[in-house]
């Protein structure tokens, strides 16, 4: 079975006052078709931009500088800029973290999502509209054709969310970016966007990328999980691996923080130091300033570490470390 | 911009502890305001010109070559001596003289300087009064606040040009009166400014601390509002003192600001202005040509610290 | 909506109301209007009678009353200089004025708003920059300059344009207007130029700043996103995001259009209200001067109306409630 998507040694560059920050670097994973592969990291770690990046939707002072992205074998940052607006929306889609501010507030729902339709498939208006109100069926919106008609303010976020998701859904992309989606929602909604996301994968063989800071988000969705560090890739391997048998020890420093994994009333472990900024970064192993098992040789930037659950580590942890 | 400033740079919303930004100290904020301000050649060479002119209207009665106030020192044979004569005063007029034997030059920079005055003056005033009206709704709110912003919300939808040109009308004419009016029609610019940056600021937290401790009132307002609101004041400052000057030169053009006899930019256009059916032109262009570069030039000058100023546009 | 209209208009007739007294009280405060009118060697007899037939013997409150009951009969008083009903005098200039407005706001919207969608929407190509740079022009360089050299340019120099005065009058649907004749628009065309330079750098930086604005929201990105065409965004996304405020200050703008109006009006003797009230303050015409604030204070108030109605159309958030 050949990927959903694919991407090579993808490298994004912000020309800042202070000088060049390198937001991605050298990042590479597949995922295949149906399956959902959660994108972790903290805040600045890269991740939001690497989904960017990938449908090429990068404006100055970033552009991305290298690397290639599969869409179903063709290599999106190949292609001149309207064929790779073909592709968008077509093939590859994307559903942003605020669903307060993803849909236009004076357009209504309907307008919305059928000029999402018609910009690819020449339809009239009316059978645009109906291919609307299937897509919200699709996600579970009730009344599906009286939503369509009303304007954004007048749905509540998870609404909103699940129409942002529907839209993505419209030309039944090979792949979806999903850039923090239930960040912005109430717990309960989140589980039952969650829940619809997964079947939506199943069903329709959508590959998903999920990137969110929430490694409790993930573990109950994702089938693989990549985690980020200052804009490279860590750690990657299937969710279960990564949770239950972490190698980098950022990665375990994160699982470790997650509350629900103590008792309550004791101290929540943390990571020591801060997330480091992309403009000075420290030779070799970025992590290298936080990390309890760091010593000299970390000083070189270290290269995988075993093959399909891989960790950018020099010195892994090993059963007996956990 | 494309992406979201905080994809770039650390954030607090994480498991981790939240680092702390690197202390700017004023010296390095300004260093900064600069390297950003001369990215515009544009802002660097009207902030030069702006400088150059200030220096030789200010210097008037040293840099030019006659005092126009001066009766005793006009001859009514060297009226209307065409650019570059050499005139009675053996002195070659550059810009040339006006109906009275005036030289332009001179008399260009003493109007100048007349509305240079004029608009620093009634801009600072307007700053003044605005600042206080500003603060004070935003500290009392309630219905000083209503009664206070409804007033400059209506002068505010009222063109300044109007109520300067009846409060002229009113006050009748000469330097402190158009000051007056001037100051009446632009401290609401001011006042909005002031009251909705400080607006902003009252909902934080650290406005409610300080006004539960027993500090006075005065200070929490000087200590803590001000600095917050200066920035945007600053660049309506700059805005407004080229407007001042503008709007000066107009009304002295309709008639109803500053005599000839105290020439400003606009009254010595205005002037020009009765003789522009004949080929007299440098009386009124030369005076115009200052008074758009001067009022271009702080303008440009002031779009550029809108700009550096923009936290949006921050990177 | 209709319980809105009520209480708006309520309020604007309040505000009607309190601004035609600070008007009354400001205009009669200045000087004595008869030490300009009347000959000074005109005997004491001559001015007590004229004071009494002006009624300007009487005190300021009582002086007001009279106004108001002559307003409610529709009569604002007699111009002391031309001597005819200020009404009459008003409008038989307004349309003049009008019609100046109308032109030049359709020049300052027809190429200040698409000039500022591309300089928003290309901010650094060099066209943008050239537009920015007009727009500084059109923006701060006082509008009777730029009028004075579009005389000595197109009158003076190259003879093709006339320096001053409205022209021919012609009629279009019952509607006595200038623009019915090549004279006219040969009469209207350069100062609709010079009154529209402000109001179009205005719209270019408006137009200009709201583009750039809504470029960043993720709406827009969304619908990137999805493959909408760069055209697509501008036209069916963006525009109408940034109309509700374009609407909103070209809506006030309109009336400070009227306002510059004066400044046009004097340099190129157009003969209209802004003309008249520029003399009438020169000559101390209280009552046209009175007649003429309120009539632009009643114009503001409906203006302001107006763009709170349209707004309330444009933006599905808002939601116009009677009641406070």
């Amino acid at each position: 079975m050949s990927a959903a998507l694919e991407v090579r040694n993808l490298t994004t560059r912000f020309d800042t006052r202070r000088g060049p920050v390198t937001a991605v670097n050298g990042v590479s994973f597949s995922v295949q078709p149906g399956r959902i592969m959660g994108l972790v990291g903290e805040s600045g770690s890269g991740k939001s931009v690497t989904g960017f990046s990938i449908l090429g939707l990068i404006d100055a002072p970033g552009r991305i500088t290298d690397g290639e992205v599969l869409v179903d074998g063709t290599d999106l940052r190949s292609l001149s800029p309207d064929a790779l607006r073909r592709m968008r929306g077509k093939h590859v889609a994307m559903v942003f973290q605020d669903p307060m501010m993803t849909l236009n507030p004076v357009l209504r729902v309907g307008d919305q999502m059928a000029m999402a339709v018609r910009v690819h498939d020449r339809v009239s208006k009316a059978a645009a509209w109906d291919r609307a109100r299937k897509a919200l069926e699709t996600v579970g919106i009730p009344s599906p054709a009286e939503r369509l008609k009303a304007y954004p303010h007048q749905l509540s976020g998870g609404m909103r969310q699940r129409v942002a998701i529907a839209t993505a859904l419209l030309h039944g992309p090979s792949v979806i970016i999903a850039d923090e989606p239930t960040t912005a929602l109430d717990v309960s909604i989140q589980g039952q966007i969650l829940a619809e996301v997964r079947r939506l994968a199943d069903e329709t063989g959508t590959a998903i990328v999920w990137v969110t800071h929430d490694l409790a988000v993930v573990s109950s969705l994702a089938d693989d999980i990549s985690v980020m560090y200052a804009g490279r890739i860590v750690e990657s391997g299937t969710t279960e691996e990564v949770l239950s048998a972490p190698r980098h020890p950022y990665t375990h420093g994160l699982i470790d923080s997650v509350p629900t994994r103590h008792a309550p009333g004791r101290e929540l472990p943390q990571i020591p130091g801060s997330t480091p900024q992309l403009i000075n970064l420290p030779e070799g192993c970025a992590f290298r300033p936080r990390c309890p098992r760091a010593t000299a040789a970390c000083a070189v930037q270290p290269s995988k570490s075993g093959e399909t659950h891989f960790a950018l580590c020099h010195h892994p942890l090993t059963e007996a470390d956990r | 911009m494309g992406m979201n400033h905080d994809t770039l740079g650390p954030d607090s919303n994480t498991s981790v502890t939240p680092s702390a930004a690197p202390l700017q100290t004023r010296a390095s904020r300004l260093r900064d305001f600069w390297n950003d301000f001369r990215q515009s050649p544009a802002a660097v060479i009207s902030l030069i010109i702006i400088i150059a002119l200030a220096i030789v209207s200010f210097g008037a009665p040293w840099v030019s070559p006659q005092d126009p106030y001066d009766m005793a020192s006009l001859d009514w044979l060297d009226a209307f001596l065409r650019p570059g004569t050499v005139g009675s005063g053996g002195y070659t007029h550059w810009l040339g003289t006006d109906n009275a034997g005036r030289d332009m030059l001179s008399a260009i920079f003493y109007g100048l300087r007349t509305s240079f005055m004029i608009g620093l003056s009634a801009c600072a005033l307007a700053l003044f009064a605005g600042i206080c009206v500003g603060l004070t709704a935003a500290y009392f709110g309630g219905r000083i606040e209503s009664l206070l912003m409804r007033v400059v919300d209506l002068q505010l939808s009222m063109p300044a040009i109007l109520l300067a040109l009846v409060l002229v009308a009113m006050l009748g004419q000469g330097v402190g009166q158009i000051i007056l009016a001037l100051v009446v029609a632009q401290y609401a610019y001011f006042a909005r400014t002031t009251h909705g940056a400080a607006t902003v600021e009252r909902g934080k937290d650290y406005i409610e601390a300080a006004r539960s401790t027993p500090l006075p009132a005065r200070r929490v307002l000087l200590r803590h509002l001000l600095p917050n609101v200066l920035p945007p004041l600053i660049v309506v400052a700059t805005v407004q003192v080229a407007s001042a000057i503008a709007l000066e030169a107009t009304l002295s053009f309709l008639g109803v600001g500053l005599p000839l006899t105290e020439p400003s930019l606009g009254s010595l256009i205005s002037n020009g202005f009765k003789y522009i059916h004949t080929d007299r032109t440098w009386l009124s262009i030369y005076p115009g040509v200052f008074l758009m570069i001067t009022v271009v030039a702080i303008n440009l000058v002031g779009d550029q610290v809108r700009h550096v100023l923009d936290p949006r546009n921050q990177r | 909506m209709f319980g809105y209209l009520i209480q708006r208009l309520a309020q604007a007739v309040v505000v009607v109301f309190a601004m035609s007294i600070i008007v009354f009280v400001g205009v009669y405060a200045i000087g004595n209007p008869i030490d300009v009118l009347i000959d000074p060697g005109a005997t004491q007899e001559i001015r007590a009678k004229l004071i009494a037939q002006y009624g300007l013997d009487q005190p300021l409150w009582r002086q007001y009353l009279t106004f108001l009951g002559n307003v409610a009969r529709g009569d604002m008083g007699t111009s002391m200089v031309y001597n005819i009903p200020v009404v009459d005098l008003v409008f038989s200039r307004l349309p003049a004025t009008l019609e100046l407005v109308f032109v030049s706001v359709l020049i300052a919207v027809g190429i200040g708003i698409p000039a500022g969608l591309y300089a928003g929407y290309r901010p650094d190509s060099y066209a943008a920059k050239a537009i920015m740079a007009l727009s500084v022009l059109g923006f701060s360089v006082p509008t009777f300059w730029i009028g004075m050299l579009l005389i000595m340019t197109f009158a003076v120099n190259l003879g093709i344009l006339p320096s001053g005065g409205r022209g021919d009058v012609g009629s279009v649907l019952g509607i006595h207007t200038s623009l019915a004749t090549l004279d006219g628009w040969s009469h209207v065309i350069m100062p609709a130029i010079n009154l529209s330079l402000f109001k179009m750098g205005l719209m270019i930086r408006l137009t200009r700043a709201g583009m750039v604005e809504a470029m960043r929201t993720d709406y827009v990105k969304f619908a990137r996103a999805q493959g909408l065409t760069d055209r697509q965004i501008v036209f069916s996304h963006v525009l109408r995001n940034i109309s509700i405020p374009i609407v909103t200050v070209f809506g006030l703008e309109l009336g400070s259009t009227l306002a510059f109006a004066v400044v046009t009006e004097s340099v190129f003797t157009w003969p209209g209200v802004g003309k008249l009230i520029i003399d009438s303050i020169l000559q101390l015409d209280r009552p046209v001067m009175v007649t003429y604030l309120v009539l632009v204070v009643i114009l503001f108030v409906l203006i302001n109306l107006t763009v709170d109605l349209v707004y309330a159309r444009l933006d599905p958030r808002v939601r116009l409630k009677g009641g406070a």
